[in-house]
């Protein structure tokens, strides 16, 4: 099981999550060209080694996150909301438990 | 090499079993060859031993960094079946379950190909609707299927969970000519069928880089140093994205995720069939080898992965399926488990194809269905090499075709390669 430290739940296990994909895909401007939606939409660097990618706390809290993973070892080096002024938004509500 | 036959076997068993000679030989690399092959996996090898049979072209290496079918030849689930539907697909996976079906005579080697029956359990007319019409298309385009009602079912396969299922079975979608084979024996066959062709297989030699002059491939670098090469084919499922940014090309619509499979201990014959289980979130299949062990598997991990291990979840999410739809298992200890990378592209298709750089051929995202293929595959990929055009039957397996808006998405899941099971 890989455990992924959710900034909003604290430690959860990734049963909990659902992948996403490669978080440094940024879509173009809706009238960019050909090439750069093809890149965007089908081709992918398929890093072995440390990566950005996201998931979804979608048996939990139900937001997105980036997390920065080794995809030989699957250790976790970071991980931080996906969305964060949205992040702040909830921060300024509630205040953040430790691991649970 | 010595050919097998029923003489050998008397003569040999004559004498104490002194005879048998090695499979295949150990040379070292030479400077040049003409063709040099990077993966001594199914792929690669059918692919070296096509060339020398069909094309004669016999100056060959396969270069292996570890052991010949050490990957995911030896980590799969071994099913056979050609049950495809879209263009494409179709012709070239009909072709390779043809080529499976000669291939114990062929490599002079018992691959252990057993016509066993495919079968598609079946829970809602809407499933029964969509298996008739791919099913219908098989057998319009030269290939057995049938379905067959619940009695027929019952008949041939007892002990699945007809009484109490989550979703009850309501029949099946059945290719005959569908099976299974044994993994290693396809290796080492084809291994010892290209050898015997003069072809060199060299294990434990690991690609480091791509020399490259003028757009055109010229070899190697390797850890046995560099090797000469008139034209280089990639098969190395689960590492092509790793050789292709060797080579200076860049991305590539294929993500490299991990898949187990599972054995359990071995039990008494119970399960003559390969059987299918495919409902709601659910995705299963399973057979009984011959030793007796029941041979499984299920979905990937879902998270993109280099890691040749499962992880816990999955082993849970396969048993629930073992045991919803053959509950006699329940007691089945499990032996083992193990995970293979796979090449998920972007549409659930290969690519047997060129690639923008000149000599340089390429063999890959082969999701999870590369053992069926490894016939065909090793034989369209020979053929590009040798001739340096596509044949038809895999004109679409290319990396443009994306771009093109040719996609061949037989599942219908769209671009997220760990979606296209």
């Amino acid at each position: 099981m890989l455990r992924i430290a959710c900034p909003f739940c604290g430690l959860r296990d990734h049963s909990e999550f659902a992948y996403g994909g490669d978080a440094t895909v940024v879509y173009p401007a809706l009238d960019a060209g050909e090439d750069a939606w093809h890149d965007a939409v089908f081709m992918r660097e398929n890093v072995r080694g440390v990566q950005l990618e996201t998931w979804h706390h979608v048996n939990g809290c139900r937001m997105w996150l980036i997390v920065e993973r080794d995809t030989l070892t699957h250790e976790i080096v970071s991980v931080r909301p996906a969305h964060p002024e949205w992040a702040n938004a909830i921060t300024t509500e509630t205040s953040l438990k430790g691991d649970t | 090499m010595s050919k097998f036959s029923l003489w050998s076997v008397i003569q040999n068993g004559l004498n104490r079993q002194q005879g048998w000679q090695r499979q295949w030989r150990d040379p070292d690399p030479r400077e040049k060859y003409d063709v040099v092959i990077v993966g001594a996996g199914l792929h690669g090898l059918a692919t070296a031993y096509y060339l020398a049979k069909n094309h004669y072209v016999r100056n060959v290496a396969v270069l292996e960094k570890g052991w010949l079918g050490g990957g995911n030849a030896g980590r799969n689930t071994t099913i056979i079946r050609s049950n495809y539907m879209m263009p494409g697909n179709r012709q070239f996976y009909e072709h390779s379950l043809k080529l499976w079906e000669g291939l114990s005579h062929e490599l002079n080697y018992n691959v252990m190909f057993s016509q066993r029956h495919h079968v598609t359990l079946l829970h809602s007319p809407a499933a029964r609707d969509g298996a008739a019409r791919r099913y219908n298309t098989m057998k319009l385009t030269d290939s057995d299927a049938e379905m067959w009602d619940l009695p027929t079912l019952r008949k041939e396969i007892p002990h699945l969970n007809y009484d109490n299922a989550r979703f009850p079975i309501i029949g099946a979608a059945v290719q005959r000519r569908a099976g299974n084979a044994r993994h290693d024996a396809v290796a080492w066959g084809y291994a010892r069928g290209a050898d015997g062709l003069g072809v060199d297989i060299i294990q434990n030699c690991e690609v480091t880089g791509v020399v490259r002059e003028n757009g055109k491939v010229m070899g190697l670098k390797t850890t046995r140093g560099e090797i000469g090469a008139g034209k280089v084919g990639l098969a190395v499922a689960g590492n092509t994205s790793r050789l292709w940014q060797m080579a200076g090309l860049g991305n590539l619509p294929i993500e490299t995720h991990k898949l187990q499979a599972f054995v359990s201990e071995p039990i008494k014959p119970l399960l003559d069939h390969v059987v299918v289980f495919g409902v709601g979130g659910a995705h299963f299949y399973i057979s009984q080898s011959d030793k007796g062990g029941m041979v499984f598997g299920g979905d990937l991990d879902w998270y993109k992965s280099y890691a040749q291990r499962g992880n816990l979840p999955v082993v849970q999410d396969v048993c629930e399926c073992a045991t919803s739809i053959l509950p006699c298992l329940g007691r089945v200890r499990l032996l083992r488990h193990w995970s293979g990378l796979m090449d998920m592209s972007m549409d659930g298709s290969p690519f047997i194809c060129k690639t923008p750089v000149e000599n340089l051929y390429l063999n890959a995202g082969w999701n999870y269905g590369g053992f069926k293929a490894s016939p065909a595959s090793g034989w369209y990929f020979a053929d590009l090499i040798a001739n340096n055009r596509a044949h038809e039957t895999v004109g679409h397996f290319t990396l443009d075709r994306f771009r093109k808006g040719v996609i061949i998405d037989e599942r219908g899941a769209g671009p997220d390669p760990k979606l296209h099971g």
